[in-house]
C-alpha cells in the first residue's frame, strides 16, 4: 500500500495528503515523528496538500488537527473524504 | 546533526560591534517626493541602492514614529555599510540621520529645498561615491553565532508549511536560540486561534500580557471596522493549497518557533534587546512583515512558503524554504531550500533543519538568495492609519 497521508498528531481527526489521492485507493498514513496510523479507503479524490477525515466525523463537531480545534464541521465528513471549505468551517472569525 | 555554533560564518564588522551578511550602500528617501533624487544618485553611482516608499509625510502619532523608526532601522542594519538620506527639507533628514549614526556608520543627509532635486543629486551622489569607495574596501571577517541576529516569517502558507516547512524553521530556532543567537518572529493577526500556545510560551507573565494587549488591540481595531478576517485569512492562496480556517493556519504558523521560549516583546521594526526569540508586534502581509524585521536589525531571514511567495527584501536576503512538491517542480527559480523530502518521508525534522542551516551559513557568507538574484526588492513600509 503506497505512502500517502501525513499526520501531526496520531489522533487527529484529518491528516494530510502528501500526493493526489484518488477515489477507491488504500493509501497508508504515518505521523511526522514516524509512527504508522493505519490506512484508509478515499471515497473522493483529495489534491495534494489537503485535509483527508481519518475518522467518520458528524456535522456539529469540533474538527480536531495539531491536537488542536482548527473549527467546526458544518456537514458530515466519512473516513476517506476531504475536508475543506464544503464541511468545515473556523470559530473565529464571526461575520 | 549540524551545530550552528559550528557554522563559519563570515560577516562585515559594523563600527557598533554587529555583523552585516551584505555590504549595501542605500539611499533613503525620508518621504514620497524624495524619492526621485534618491533614485537619480542611485543611478549616477554604481554599487548604492535607492529604497523608495510612498510615505513620511503628514503622518502623526505612533504612525509617524514606526515610519520613522522603520527608515532609520534600514539604515541602522549591519547590511547597510553607509547610507545616504534625502528629505524634502532638512530637519527630519537629521533626525534620520542622528538615528543611524549612533551606529558609527557613515551617514549623510541631503535636502532638496533651496536647492532643487538635480543640485541636491549631485552633492548625494559625490558623498555617495565616496561611501561606495569606503564599503567596497571592507572585507569578510569571521563571526560568531552569538552575534547574529535573524529573523522568520512565512508566507503563501498550504498545510505543507505547517507539516514540514515551518516545523524546519522551528527545528533549527531551537537549535540557534539554544546557541545564543537572536531571533525574531510575529504576525500578530496569523497566530489567531494559537494565542494561547505563543502567550504559555513567553518567559515571563509581563511578556505575555504585552503580546496579548497587542493582540487584543488589532481584534478591536478589526470588530470596529464591523467586519471579520474571513476572506483575508486565510487567503485564497492557502484554501486553494488545502488550508480552510484561521485556526489551523495559526498553529502551523506557529510552527515556526519550534519549542522555543519568548525572551522578549517588541514593538514594530524595534531592535531586539536581548538573545532568544522574541515577539514583534507586525502584519501577516510579506513584504511589511520582512521590512520591519530588516528595520530591527535582522541580517538574514528565513522565509518558509507552501504556494509559493516570490517576496524578498533589498536590505535583508530572504532564504525560501519550501515542502510542496508542486512549488518546487513549477517555481523552481524562488526556492532556495528543497524540503519535498520531509512530504516523501525521505529526510526527517533534524535532517531538514541541517539543509536549512548549511543554506543560513551560505547565504550569510554571500550566496545570493533566490529572491535576491530575481530582484526581489520589496520595501514596504507599515502604515497605521490614514495620514493627517
Amino acid at each position: 500500500m503506497a505512502h500517502g497521508i501525513l499526520m501531526h498528531e496520531p489522533n487527529d481527526d484529518v491528516g494530510i495528503a502528501v500526493r493526489d489521492l484518488k477515489t477507491g485507493e488504500e493509501v497508508s498514513a504515518i505521523t511526522l515523528e514516524g509512527q504508522p496510523v493505519g490506512a484508509v479507503k478515499m471515497v473522493n479524490d483529495v489534491p495534494l496538500g489537503h485535509k483527508v477525515a481519518m475518522k467518520d466525523i458528524a456535522a456539529g463537531k469540533d474538527v480536531i488537527k495539531y491536537n488542536r480545534v482548527i473549527g467546526i464541521a458544518t456537514q458530515a465528513a466519512p473516513r476517506g473524504s476531504h475536508v475543506h471549505t464544503h464541511n468545515l468551517k473556523t470559530k473565529r472569525w464571526k461575520v | 546533526m549540524i551545530k550552528p555554533q559550528d557554522l563559519k560564518l563570515l560577516g562585515y564588522r559594523r563600527p557598533d560591534g554587529r555583523f552585516g551578511a551584505r555590504n549595501h550602500v542605500v539611499i533613503i528617501p525620508v518621504d514620497d517626493i524624495s524619492n526621485a533624487a534618491a533614485e537619480g544618485v542611485a543611478r549616477l553611482i554604481k554599487g548604492t541602492m535607492a529604497l523608495p516608499h510612498p510615505y513620511g509625510r503628514l503622518q502623526f502619532g505612533e504612525d509617524f514614529d514606526l515610519t520613522f523608526r522603520t527608515l532609520a532601522g534600514i539604515g541602522r542594519n549591519p547590511n547597510v555599510a553607509a547610507a545616504i538620506v534625502i528629505c524634502i527639507e532638512p530637519k527630519w533628514a537629521e533626525r534620520i540621520v542622528k538615528e543611524i549614526a549612533k551606529t558609527g556608520k557613515p551617514v549623510a543627509g541631503f535636502s532638496i529645498e533651496r536647492a532643487g532635486d538635480l543640485k541636491t543629486i549631485e552633492a548625494a551622489a559625490r558623498q555617495a561615491k565616496e561611501f561606495v569607495q569606503y564599503a567596497t574596501e571592507l572585507q569578510r571577517e569571521p563571526f560568531t553565532v552569538k552575534q547574529l541576529t535573524m529573523s522568520t516569517k512565512c508566507g503563501e502558507s498550504d498545510t505543507t508549511s505547517g507539516l514540514a516547512a515551518n516545523p524546519t524553521v522551528g527545528r533549527a530556532f531551537e537549535r540557534l536560540a539554544d546557541a545564543g543567537a537572536t531571533l525574531i518572529f510575529g504576525e500578530t493577526t496569523e497566530v489567531t486561534g494559537g494565542e494561547d500556545i505563543i502567550m504559555e510560551k513567553c518567559v515571563t507573565p509581563e511578556i505575555a500580557a504585552q503580546f496579548k494587549a497587542a493582540f487584543d488591540d488589532y481584534q478591536r481595531l478589526i470588530e470596529s471596522q464591523g467586519v471579520s478576517l474571513m476572506g483575508s485569512q486565510p487567503t485564497e492562496g492557502n484554501i486553494r493549497g488545502g488550508l480552510t480556517t484561521i485556526e489551523e493556519k495559526a498553529l502551523g504558523n506557529i510552527q515556526k518557533a519550534g519549542r522555543c521560549k519568548i525572551v522578549d516583546f517588541l514593538k514594530p521594526a524595534e531592535e531586539p534587546r536581548k538573545p532568544g526569540l522574541s515577539f514583534m508586534d507586525s502584519s501577516s502581509a510579506a513584504a511589511e512583515m520582512v521590512t520591519l524585521c530588516a528595520a530591527a536589525g535582522s541580517i538574514v531571514h528565513y522565509f518558509p512558503t507552501g504556494q509559493g511567495n516570490v517576496i524578498g527584501n533589498p536590505v535583508l536576503p530572504v532564504i525560501k524554504l519550501s515542502a510542496n512538491p508542486l512549488t518546487i517542480a513549477t517555481m523552481s527559480e524562488h526556492i532556495d531550500v528543497d524540503l519535498s523530502g520531509l512530504l516523501r518521508v525521505e529526510i526527517n525534522l533534524d535532517q531538514a533543519a541541517d539543509l536549512a542551516l548549511q543554506m543560513l551559513e551560505r547565504t550569510i557568507n554571500g550566496r545570493l538568495t533566490a529572491a535576491e538574484a530575481l530582484r526581489h526588492d520589496e520595501f514596504v513600509l507599515t502604515k497605521l492609519y490614514r495620514s493627517a
